[in-house]
């Protein structure tokens, strides 16, 4: 069995005896995974390469039910419901729970038509309205000084760390719950880096954050919880400066002291 | 003799002997060009614009009957493809992806792309003109329509599949539906692709000949009405051409060159749109 601290917060997510398994493979890639996640903290989720850790990332906003052939059991509570279940509107549970990628993915499209976009989605259309979200999420991304001037240009004329900070913007504009990052810094620049780690800590204030990262420090710069997987299984979850001061499970001891990985 | 010396000799005539093959091609492309550029220069006159087709010997003939009625077929024709060809397109890279039934699909439209013209031109013979009971213009719509299709279904299914998954899954994460994700995102990162394929579908068609001999078939005189035999630059051009009289062969000329320089402009704003997206 797993060992998982106490969180001492409310709970944005708890995750029920969760096993997934990929389309066309046996082997499921996680099994009975169980964990909360705390509300208005960051959570870290860290581990080797194919250990489940992005997989499970992708099961808070459902993902794999873009491609056929994905099998879930268990439970996610979110908001006091299951949102594994057959009726779970996925439009709306995208909209609570955001997700930015490994890679920037700015629309092809202009800057204020990326932030617009979920705005739009939403049914907003005043002019006056979208031009005030707009801006408040650039705000809130800390990337308005960068671009307010530029807002009609391509956001493919953005450097890669911007990009990054403009897919941010284009999340939190809807106001969701959760943001959940699937290793958002691997493809930036140290400085780029820093910026979106000091973003992401100022966000945790409204929402509640899940991180996957490859980067030990990070997790540990970063997060209030982190939880160590390996090979599908979640093996320890626990407050981050107890987690890598004093592991409780043996492999979270080999892992950080690096060992392996 | 080294192995270094060999080496660099085989090297030396593969590049000779690919380098000749190359300068042969081209010496063919510039040499048609030349020769359309010569002659269609010498016969090209304004009037040609303005007058249409007249028995041999008149002064006032003209090409404005092929020209009107070759912007109608293919014009219509490309109104009947693209929809289609860019919906198809769209159902095998959004929703078929790589069943079964969306590769019978691909396979299907390759062949059909590599279908000789006439034989299409020989089916509509069979399924329009014969119940019609008569050539019109109609049935070479119809013809070029057919030819155009796989052409924009393909690289519409190619252009669309290139945009990364990724990005698409960005924009499920916001909550769009799947409509909003292809016709905002998809299609805006494949809107060049897409438009070459277009450009590259209409230039295809522009210059058929064999499926409209027996379809729209050709008439000397100006007329709109789809109904009835359309003349086109091709047939006209195949008809002046073959013909005994100097003055049909230069008109002949001038419209072999006019639909040259049409088709190569399409080309070449092709291969810009190409070029654009690489550097973009």
């Amino acid at each position: 069995m797993a060992t998982i601290a106490t969180i001492e917060h409310e709970k944005a997510l708890h995750v029920k005896d969760f096993s997934f398994t990929y389309a066309k493979t046996a082997q499921p890639s996680l099994v009975e995974v169980s964990m909360p996640i705390a509300k208005t903290c960051i959570t870290a989720l860290i581990g080797p390469s194919g250990c489940g850790k992005t997989t499970l990332l992708r099961t808070f906003n459902r993902m794999h039910d873009l491609y056929a052939g994905n099998r879930y059991e268990g439970e996610i509570e979110f908001e006091g419901r299951n949102i594994l279940g057959p009726k779970e509107d996925l439009i709306r549970l995208r909209t609570r729970i955001g997700m930015i990628f490994q890679k920037p993915t700015a629309f092809p499209m202009s800057i204020y038509d990326n932030i617009a976009y979920g705005l739009r989605l939403q049914g907003i259309k005043a002019k006056s309205e979208l031009d005030d979200r707009v801006e408040k999420a650039l705000n809130d991304a800390a990337i308005w000084p960068e671009v307010h001037q530029r807002l009609k240009k391509e956001a493919s004329s953005l450097s890669g760390g911007q990009q990054q900070r403009l897919c941010i913007a284009r999340a939190i504009a809807v106001e969701p719950e959760i943001l959940l990052f699937d290793e958002p810094t691997s493809a930036l620049d140290p400085i780029s880096t820093q910026a979106i780690e000091q973003l992401i800590m100022q966000l945790k204030e409204r929402i509640s954050i899940v991180i996957v990262t490859h980067n030990m420090q990070q997790a540990a710069r970063i997060s209030d919880y982190t939880g160590f997987m390996y090979l599908g299984k979640l093996i320890e979850l626990g407050k981050t400066d107890t987690l890598f001061v004093t592991p409780q499970e043996a492999l979270t001891e080999e892992y950080i002291m690096g060992k392996f990985g | 003799m080294n192995a270094i010396d060999k080496r660099r000799l085989v090297s030396r005539v593969v590049l000779i002997l690919s380098s000749i093959s190359a300068l042969i091609g081209l010496l063919f492309l510039f040499w048609i060009l030349g020769v359309l550029i010569l002659n269609g220069i010498e016969s090209i006159r304004w009037d040609l614009f303005v007058y249409e087709g007249a028995p041999p010997g008149m002064l006032e003939s003209g090409l404005k009957h092929a020209l009107i009625g070759q912007l109608i077929l293919v014009g219509c024709a490309t109104l009947i493809g693209v929809p289609i060809g860019i919906l198809g397109g769209t159902y095998l890279s959004e929703y078929a992806g790589n069943s079964r039934f969306g590769n019978f699909v691909r396979d299907i439209s390759d062949i059909m792309m590599s279908a000789p013209s006439i034989v299409i031109g020989a089916f509509v013979y069979a399924v329009v003109v014969l119940p019609m009971g008569h050539f019109s213009g109609i049935a070479g719509v119809v013809a070029l329509s057919i030819i155009m299709i796989p052409i924009i279904l393909r690289t519409t299914d190619d252009m669309l599949q290139l945009v990364s998954p990724t990005l698409r899954e960005a924009a499920y994460a916001l909550g769009a539906p799947k409509y909003r994700v292809i016709l905002s995102v998809v299609y805006r990162g494949a809107k060049a692709g897409v438009l070459t394929g277009i450009i590259l579908g209409v230039a295809r068609v522009a210059g058929e000949t064999a499926p409209l001999l027996f379809t729209s078939f050709n008439d000397n005189f100006y007329s709109t009405d789809l109904m009835e035999p359309m003349a086109s630059l091709t047939v006209t051009i195949y008809n002046y051409a073959t013909s005994p009289y100097a003055d049909w062969q230069s008109i002949g000329w001038a419209a072999a060159f006019m639909l040259s320089m049409f088709i190569l402009a399409l080309n070449i704003i092709g291969r810009l749109i190409i070029l654009k997206r690489k550097g973009a």
